[in-house]
């Protein structure tokens, strides 16, 4: 008897520590990974970054790796200009979309809005550069230029362009910023909304007032997923932006950004010229990072003040 | 004064519900329900847990709308308006009747934001007449010198008694006629209990109010009136003191001295 327990016990202390060691395991590989591509890329980047001047650098303007000028600025700023410009068309059309669903459509039909929104984002994201580069580079040459050719007659586009990317992205960002913003108002305790409704508020203000502020967690938590798909995306984007990597003066004009570049120069790339591209992935990182912190302040400013 | 004690002789009525059924889709949760609540009186009610009681309270500022299976039919006067007529403004209504519910439910906001956002709603927007409406509705419930100093912090950071004191604050703050309370007392300790029933004793000189609530004593202490439901219908309503020395049905002197329910 007394064999036969400790018996058991042995086996599965065995089962529990071969499991221990397997998470633990899969935690250092992940952890390790991430040091070691972070390594590398600061590794390769560095050299360039030193050749051509830190500032120079990241403040050139003229990035044309033919001729070794290695400026990096109008990079960033096409991806720049697309993420904001996405964000700025995303944000307010997948919350207003999130509100629709949670609080105004009918259960049922929801169901199937939501379902819809989520095969959005199985969409592979070269089928959406397709997309764009077929239906949206045409439609902002020749519906939206003749609108801004009203007040400002120059204006001249190819339909490639910062717009074209930042439609492209919008809906790209939609899926992500739709459900969760949907869950975290479906979740709001109902008490809140019948507080409201009883002190006389109307259907908006409450909206407005109560559950969207008591959603904002979840609601900023989609916006910052949004964004980082939206700068992390490549392919969609580098069908439909023009790639050419001069400062847009707006957001008609044709730009390149830092991951497209990447994307399409990796390949032909000489020595020096590679170490150029991969400074460039240590630009998108620290972007990436800052975005994050900025993100996380604005959270916890936020949730303190609730 | 004279207005006063003119009243005290004959109130006026404030709600007057007459043959009023109530469906959740089929499963019939009021049955002809007939009742006068008096202007600036007490009214309780009691009845065993399932009686229809939240049911009949939730009518009165029509918060059944939000349950679309809700069907109800009869009629609800409120100072003479039928509260169902097509010329009802739902909005109207909900500001002159405010409700207390039973779980403290003050908005995730500060505790100054939780008291403005009724009056904002419907159109203050003058900074100072604001703020003295915080403070007066606070002030009103007993809460000022507990908060006064913490006015911009979260509510969810009070006691639950004071959430609760909160909550009432938030609904005197749009200046209503009468308050509906569905057992405003029962998430919360005996100490806060006893403030909120002194608060309710300040408050029936101005409002109308109507509570429900599972505490025979409490409804002893502070009502004028008494109403026992049972199943959904209205057993009798007298003055307090009658139902619960003489109740005239043999059901409700069965329920007040707990024989059931
Ligand atoms: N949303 C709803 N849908 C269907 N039936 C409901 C709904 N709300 C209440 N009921 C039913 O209506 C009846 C009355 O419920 P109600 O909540 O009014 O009782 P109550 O007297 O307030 O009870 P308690 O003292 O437990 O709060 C109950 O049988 C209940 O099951
Ligand atoms: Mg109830």
């Amino acid at each position: 008897m007394k064999a036969s327990i400790s018996e058991k016990r042995g086996r599965r202390s065995i089962r529990e520590t071969a499991i221990e060691r397997i998470l633990f395991l899969a935690g250092i590989t992940a952890t390790i990974s991430v040091a070691l591509i972070t390594i590398f890329i600061f590794g390769s980047g560095i050299p360039a970054l030193l050749d051509s001047g830190f500032v120079n650098f990241l403040v050139g303007t003229n990035w044309s790796p033919a001729n070794g000028s290695y400026g990096t600025l109008p990079l960033t700023a096409g991806t720049m200009a697309v993420t904001l410009t996405a964000l700025v068309l995303g944000i307010p059309t997948g919350i207003a979309c999130a509100v629709f669903l949670s609080e105004i459509l009918h259960r049922k039909a929801a169901r199937v809005f939501k379902f819809a929104i989520e095969l959005l984002a199985g969409i592979p994201s070269v089928v959406y550069g397709f997309f764009g580069l077929i239906v949206v580079v045409p439609a902002v040459r020749t519906y939206i230029l003749p609108l801004v050719r009203l007040w400002d007659p120059d204006a001249h586009t190819t339909g490639l362009s910062i717009l074209s990317g930042a439609i492209i992205l919008a809906v790209m960002i939609l899926p992500t910023i739709v459900s969760l913003s949907e869950n975290a108002i479906s979740s709001v305790p109902a008490e809140y909304r019948e507080a409201s409704l009883a002190l006389g508020a109307n259907k908006r203000q409450t909206i407005t007032g109560v559950l969207i502020p008591a959603a904002r967690s979840g609601i900023l938590a989609s916006i910052i997923l949004g964004m980082g798909r939206a700068i992390g995306e490549t392919m969609a984007i580098l069908l439909i932006t023009g790639n050419v990597a001069v400062l847009p003066k707006s957001l008609l004009d044709p730009v390149a950004t830092l991951t497209g570049t990447i994307a399409m120069e990796m390949s032909y790339a000489s020595a020096s010229h590679q170490q150029a591209l991969f400074a460039v992935g240590i630009i998108l990182f620290i972007i990436i990072m800052l975005l994050n912190a900025v993100a996380q302040g604005v959270s916890k400013r936020m949730g303190v003040n609730q | 004064m004279g207005n006063n004690s003119n009243a005290a002789m004959r109130p006026e009525t404030q709600f007057e519900i007459r043959d009023l059924d109530l469906f959740y889709d089929k499963f019939q949760a009021l049955h002809h329900v007939d009742m006068d609540i008096l202007k600036n009186r007490v009214t309780a009610l009691i009845g065993p847990s399932g009686c229809g009681k939240s049911t009949f309270i939730r009518t009165l500022n029509r918060m059944n709308d939000l349950i679309p299976i809700v069907k109800i039919t009869g009629s609800v006067k409120f100072d003479g308006t039928d509260i169902f007529g097509r010329d009802c403004d739902v909005i109207a209504l909900r500001k002159k009747v405010g409700m207390v519910f039973q779980k403290p439910n003050p908005f995730p906001k500060t505790v100054y934001e939780n008291i403005v956002y009724g009056p904002r709603i419907h159109g203050e927007k003058n900074k100072r007449k604001l703020d003295e409406l915080v403070e007066m509705s606070l002030k009103q419930v007993a809460l000022w010198d507990e908060v006064k100093d913490r006015l911009h912090k979260p509510a969810l950071g009070l006691s639950g008694g004071q959430q609760q004191r909160l909550c009432i604050a938030r609904c005197l703050a749009v200046e209503p006629e009468v308050i509906l309370m569905d057992e405003p007392t029962s998430a919360l300790d005996p100490v806060a209990t006893l403030k909120i029933e002194e608060l309710m004793s300040s408050l029936r000189e101005r409002y109308t109010i109507v509570i429900v609530t599972h505490n025979m004593q409490q409804a002893g202490r502070i009502s004028d009136f008494t109403s026992f439901f049972l199943n959904g219908e209205v057993i009798e309503t007298d003055h307090t003191d009658a139902i619960f020395s003489n109740p005239s049905n043999s059901k409700t002197e069965e329920y007040i001295t707990g024989r059931f329910g």
